[in-house]
């Protein structure tokens, strides 16, 4: 099953940003990005990512700033 | 689940008649400043460090309050919610609702915010106020959020939260007076009922939503974003400076505790030999002399002279810590990590065990999945804690030439001593492919790992943290080495011949080494070697002080002594073989201790004496035979 329709976390360009709209996590990972501010309806800037491959990557969400590997960040769907 | 009556009370009340102390919690998100805070009430030493989760144990201290009635603080781990799901969040949920065996329901609780994230922090406000226990909300960092022109109203947030809250910056001290205020139960203010009321459903998006009312009634301005960080991000995470800088500052570490650490140590050692010699001079009776001098003074101080470079250790990872530059490092090295099956959290637990196995195996609390976390614990004792460095010292300047290499940057010593930590990274890193590839197979976790804003570390929490390393160090000279010292110079003086002590190969001490020396034969080690090797199970830097006192019965006593003595009675292949026992041998009573403790069973500290016992012996077998056959 593709999520192609919809855009996740790791299509955001630098400087881009994009509004989440759900996480297709398990519930206890969805639980933790929640309470680092990943809630549908934030806004999410993508900023550093890690050298070599750029995985993982800084993401600035509810004033705080979390790195995500890109296997986490794929399954948090933007709105369209 | 929360109800709207549950009403905080706004001071804590004096204790009544027949109860002994108060108990006061201190709890909030990772980085709020919880640990700082918790410093500078009770001026007591404790780990506080600007990396998310890093306090995972909870920590007591005292509060004498003016009146001189004293409190008793926990320091609680951070925590994003009540919600008991990881071990941090169980120790914090088991302790507010009076669930901790040993320990009685707080009386009171601080919640400690940090003032320039309040949207997100003030969630946990609200299961936290739900438990209807006393509660003084604590917004620090005050000082940044003023400097990065955010601002809001006390009173009227006060008011909405229906609990006392004070403005706090827990490194300069302000705001602290309201705290003692509320501790002394002298503040002001009432018994209050909230005017904004809690959430009735307490999941993250409806308290996320509460928070955002309360702080706009609160009329919360958020901050600018931290500039400085930003910019320090832009260097430290770039893609070709960020991996150079991250190499530059393990290399520098470690030439500093190897290099600059070098004349404390002599200093440290000059100081022992003299006061040993003066201490010689004032007892009378051979035999007590024997035992002050070549037992006590000589084997404890063999293990004091390390107290500067582990000193030194502590202090570059306190400074890594707090200044917030390791959360970027775990980053950094996430990928690496993630390539032996492990994750960039794994990164600050093996990272600790440089210096030692201990804090770094309860360090792997913050590790969500329970079998990355095993595997981290199970690694960690191949990282070159600092009780290795005695060791490797003591063979490598008796063996190893000093030449430069590189100039003044790497000489045959230190290249000698950062191959012995690449090859315990190395023995680390294939044991947790062959862990996560078998016994302790997973799926990936979802990796999340929050990066502070950076900041000055201050020397009062660098301090504290060196003073507790001491301590601990001190305590275990002062006990366990001091107790080996002692049955040891027993065991090599006894038993009397004609009331005077036997040669050392015919005392006890003797007889055990000649018992196991068929063993260790294969290996290039002698009987000597061997009592050393037996001594060592305890920890490994008792052989520097156990070598001290075999050898110093036969007649040398100081470090170069030992060293001479060493030359002649060692081939360089069992040199070599020595440094990589050592490298790969499970010598440490405390490290199985709490690894039981912190896997709740005898099975995994048994498989991992068993596995790293069998590692070093076949490792130091071929090391013998190679070197052997190579240089001679």
């Amino acid at each position: 099953m593709q999520t192609s329709v919809n855009k996740n976390l790791t299509h955001l360009k630098r400087g881009e940003s994009g509004v989440l709209d759900r996480i297709e996590l398990p519930e206890a990972d969805a639980r933790r990005l929640m309470e680092l501010g990943f809630l549908p309806g934030h806004s999410i800037t993508p900023a550093h990512s890690a050298p070599f491959g750029g995985d993982p990557r800084v993401f600035r969400v509810d004033g705080s700033e979390i790195a995500l590997r890109s296997e986490t960040a794929q399954h948090l769907i933007l709105r369209p | 689940m929360a109800d709207c009556h549950a009403d905080s009370v706004a001071t804590l009340p004096a204790p009544g008649p027949g109860e002994v102390h108060h108990v006061v919690a201190i709890i909030g998100p990772p980085n709020a400043g919880k640990s700082t805070l918790f410093n500078r009430l009770t001026g007591m030493r404790q780990k506080v460090a600007n990396f998310p989760g890093v306090t995972v144990e909870h920590h007591l201290g005292k509060v004498r309050l003016e009146s001189g009635r004293e409190l008793h603080a926990i320091d609680l781990p951070g925590i994003y919610s009540l919600e008991p799901r990881t071990d941090d969040e169980r120790v914090t949920h088991d302790v507010l609702l009076g669930k901790m065996p040993g320990l009685t329901k707080p009386d009171a609780v601080l919640l400690v915010l940090d003032s320039t994230n309040l949207g997100r922090h003030l969630m946990l406000a609200a299961p936290v106020l739900s438990l209807g226990l006393p509660t003084l909300v604590i917004l620090n960092m005050s000082d940044d959020l003023s400097r990065r022109g955010g601002s809001l109203d006390v009173a009227a947030l006060s008011a909405q939260l229906g609990a006392p809250v004070a403005m706090t910056s827990a490194k300069t001290g302000e705001g602290f007076e309201k705290v003692l205020q509320f501790l002394s139960g002298t503040s002001s203010a009432g018994r209050v009922k909230p005017m904004m009321q809690l959430p009735v459903l307490q999941n993250v998006p409806s308290c996320r939503k509460w928070a955002t009312d309360v702080g706009a009634k609160g009329r919360y301005r958020a901050p600018a974003p931290p500039i400085w960080t930003r910019r320090l991000d832009d260097i430290f995470l770039h893609k070709v400076w960020g991996p150079v800088i991250f190499a530059m500052v393990v290399i520098a570490v470690f030439q500093a505790i190897f290099s600059w650490a070098t004349p404390l140590m002599d200093g440290v050692s000059a100081a022992i030999e003299a006061s040993g010699a003066w201490l010689g001079t004032q007892i009378s009776n051979p035999l007590l002399k024997s035992l002050v001098v070549d037992g006590i003074w000589s084997g404890v101080g063999s293990v004091l002279v390390f107290l500067p470079q582990i000193l030194l250790l502590f202090f570059f990872i306190g400074i890594l810590e707090d200044s917030g530059y390791l959360a970027r490092a775990a980053m950094i090295a996430d990928r690496t990590m993630s390539r032996v099956g492990l994750q960039g959290k794994s990164f600050i637990p093996l990272l600790s065990a440089y210096a030692c196995a201990v804090p770094a195996i309860m360090a792997t609390r913050t590790i969500e999945n329970k079998r990355d976390r095993i595997a981290t614990i199970l690694i960690a004792p191949f990282m070159t804690c600092s009780a290795r460095l005695p060791v490797y010292a003591l063979i490598i300047n008796a063996f190893i030439p000093d030449r430069p290499l590189v100039g003044v940057f790497l000489s045959t010593r230190t290249a000698m001593m950062l191959g012995l930590y690449i090859l315990g990274f190395l023995a680390a890193v294939l044991t947790a492919r062959l862990l996560k590839s078998t016994i302790l197979k997973s799926g990936r976790s979802a990796f999340m790992l929050e990066m502070p804003p950076y900041r000055w570390p201050t020397a009062q929490s660098i301090g504290l943290r060196l003073l507790d390393r001491a301590k601990v160090f001190l305590q275990r000279a002062g006990t366990v080495i001091l107790a080996i010292a002692i049955v040891l110079w027993v065991l090599a003086n006894l038993p009397l011949n004609n009331g005077n002590p036997p040669e050392i190969a015919q005392s006890i001490a003797g007889s055990i080494g000649h018992f196991v020396e068929p063993v260790i034969r294969p290996l290039g080690f002698n009987w000597k070697i061997g009592i050393g090797l037996i001594t060592s199970l305890a920890a490994r830097e008792v052989i520097v002080g156990t070598l001290g006192t075999i050898y110093g019965i036969e007649g040398t006593s100081s470090e170069v002594g030992l060293q001479q003595a060493l030359q002649s009675d060692l081939t360089l292949g069992g040199a070599v073989a020595l440094l990589i026992f050592f490298a790969f041998a499970m010598q440490c009573m405390s490290t199985s201790a709490v690894v039981r403790r912190e896997t709740g069973s005898w099975k995994w500290p048994a498989i991992q004496f068993a596995y790293m016992t069998i590692f070093a012996y076949a490792s130091a077998f071929l090391a013998n035979k190679i070197v052997t056959a190579l240089w001679s």
